[in-house]
């Protein structure tokens, strides 16, 4: 297991993949994916036991599910540095003929992930329905979801919320990158979530909090869900997280939700992170 | 009747889908059944006794029931959903886009309560369009069996077939004439009779009209081919292409709209192969309403006299 500082540097460098794979073709998602970038890197590189080469069915295995498919820089950049694939293979994001679609897709074949999201609200139900399967095959491994918080404004998602406490699906981690944005401004303007905290408990969820930019709280907090699971009921963490975390000028604000940034921007915030493993 | 196919009683095809899931179940282990909230309608009583581990009632939930499908797909189960067409379909396109079809995911879409038949509930539940919107989606598989055996049959055949599937049937008793135990090959049309004037291609609970039909031409000296499509995507492009290269005209019938149904991918298939005249049996771009099912396939134009119809309409436009 790596410790902190080893978790760290991975995560620094993620975030400069993060920047120069959206700078690269001009398009994407940077400020969600520099967001949960400590997240990603503490769910792979420690919490989740993984396996490789990648199998589909995820037996006997941990398996993730990213709900907010539009940040996936930030999960095609952990699955490569992690051995799914080359890391080489990044600089084809969102371009003809890549493996790396703009949204992550199973229909290009590549490994680490396990079905197509994009269309908002649908990867919890995706999730339930493997732990469930899960519980049917009696394998004690975990499943893990990523959703957005302006995500949650889907009614999909409050069915897949009711029916995993009725199921009683208490081998799924869930974590909603609590960043208050979403495309049109903060979600508080765009449609209100309210006290999200009592929505999922009163849905019957075990409910834990999260800065999800501070590594060491993030770990800890993977090891209390953990915990938690096996006990009848579904666990969800509610992570909060600054958009842009890690490049000062994109930080605070929804404007990085989905642009790239120019060549001055690009170089401003490859100089706030640090070159850890090498660029690809 | 046809001397190949009697009739020999009664059953509606959604009993078919419930006996032909009890059999896939004891079949194959991997066979999940869910259902939201409509166990008795669908019939899944019987796999929900026989397997209770391996059945997940949803609730009025069907987006969620699609995902989670996906979801026990990915982990190798053959899930089965079970909800009316209506909500099988139109209420959960996006989920079936993204989660199943371009997912790739080995769901099993089950459909009953399909167009007019579902009768008294109304338009708002008889749906008229899934044909259409099921096979526009690339890598979905779509049937429509015609009788209570074909159903049961296509039920268990489609546990054995790697990836998405749309599997659509109906309320009503309806005349069983296709032997038990049949083998089911998906793709693969189903020569009713043979005939030289002309072709009808006909699927679902049209099938049963279609034989009356050819029965009520042959009195008229019409001799009528009929062809029994229950798989509407892959389309055996060969039994058709055959029969009108015989007959050089075609009707299609189906419980479904013009647009988008059977008649639509026949078409396609004779303007590219073999530009052929056809008449359509189908509703004509309209809503049904509330009636007994009998009554609303005849005022929608679907009963065996319009078979017939459309059989001297189009004979009037063959090519010598």
């Amino acid at each position: 297991m790596p410790d902190l500082q080893e978790l760290k540097k991975i995560a620094s460098q993620v975030r400069r993949d993060i920047v120069r794979m959206v700078h690269q073709c001009q398009s994407g998602h940077p400020g969600g994916s520099l967001g949960c970038t400590d997240f990603f890197v503490a769910l792979y590189f420690e919490a989740m036991h993984h396996n490789l080469p990648f199998s589909m069915d995820g037996k006997g295995e941990d398996m993730f599910f990213l709900s907010n498919g539009h940040i996936s820089p930030v999960w095609y950049s952990v699955l490569a540095r992690s051995g799914y694939f080359p890391v080489e293979e990044l600089t084809t994001f969102r371009k003809l003929n890549s493996r790396l679609q703009g949204h992550p897709t199973t229909h290009e074949g590549l490994p680490g992930v396990r079905v197509a999201s994009g269309s908002l609200g649908q990867g919890l139900s995706v999730a339930i329905g493997a732990a469930l399967a899960k519980k049917m095959n009696n394998d004690k491994s975990l499943v893990y979801v990523l959703t957005g918080d302006g995500e949650l404004q889907e009614g999909q998602v409050w069915e897949a919320m009711m029916s995993a406490t009725h199921l009683k699906t208490d081998n799924i981690i869930v974590t909603v990158d609590w960043n208050g944005q979403q495309i049109d401004g903060a979600t508080k303007d765009v449609m209100s979530l309210g006290d999200l905290e009592a929505k999922w408990k009163a849905f019957g969820w075990i409910v834990l909090q999260m800065n999800g930019n501070k590594m060491q709280e993030v770990i800890d907090t993977l090891v209390q869900a953990k915990a938690f699971c096996d006990k009848g009921q579904p666990v969800v963490i509610l992570m909060k997280t600054e958009m842009g975390a890690g490049v000062d000028f994109m930080m605070g604000s929804h404007k990085w939700h989905g642009i790239a940034p120019n060549d001055a921007q690009l170089a401003d915030a490859l100089g706030q992170l640090e070159e850890t493993l090498g660029d690809y | 009747m046809l001397t190949d196919f009697q009739i020999t009683g009664k059953k509606a095809t959604r009993d078919g889908f419930g006996d032909g899931l009890l059999a896939a179940g004891q079949q194959h282990p991997n066979v999940v059944g869910l259902c939201a909230d409509l166990i008795g309608s669908l019939k899944m009583n019987a796999f929900m006794d026989a397997f209770p581990d391996r059945f997940i009632q949803t609730g009025i939930a069907e987006a969620n029931m699609m995902g989670m499908a996906a979801g026990l797909a990915t982990a190798g189960k053959i899930p089965y959903t079970g909800t009316f067409a209506n909500f099988s379909t139109g209420r959960v396109y996006d989920q079936i886009r993204q989660s199943i079809a371009y997912s790739g995911k080995n769901v099993k879409i089950c459909a009953s309560h399909a167009g007019l038949t579902l009768g008294e509930d109304g338009a708002t539940h008889q749906i008229l369009e899934d044909i259409g919107l099921m096979k526009m989606l690339p890598g979905m598989t779509v049937i429509n069996p015609c009788d209570y055996n074909q159903t049961k049959a296509a039920t268990i055949a489609i546990a054995e077939h790697e990836g998405p599937v749309y599997l659509r049937f109906g309320r009503p008793g309806w005349p069983i004439f296709m032997p038990d135990n049949q083998p089911f090959v998906i793709g693969k049309g189903i020569m009713m009779q043979e005939g030289t004037d002309v072709t009808i291609i006909a699927t679902g609970h049209l099938v049963a009209y279609a034989m009356e039909a050819v029965e009520k031409l042959k009195a008229q000296g019409i001799s009528a081919e009929l062809i029994n499509i229950h798989t509407i995507k892959p389309l055996d492009e060969e039994i058709i292409l055959d029969s009108i290269a015989k007959t050089k005209c075609v009707v299609t019938a189906e419980e479904h709209q013009r647009n988008g149904g059977l008649g639509d991918s026949v078409a396609q298939l004779l303007s590219r192969k073999n530009p052929t005249p056809q008449e359509y049996v189908a509703v004509n771009d309209s809503f049904g309403e509330s009636g007994k099912p009998d009554e609303l396939l005849l005022k929608y134009g679907l009963g065996p006299d319009n078979v017939v119809e459309a059989a001297q309409e189009v004979l009037k436009r063959k090519k010598a």
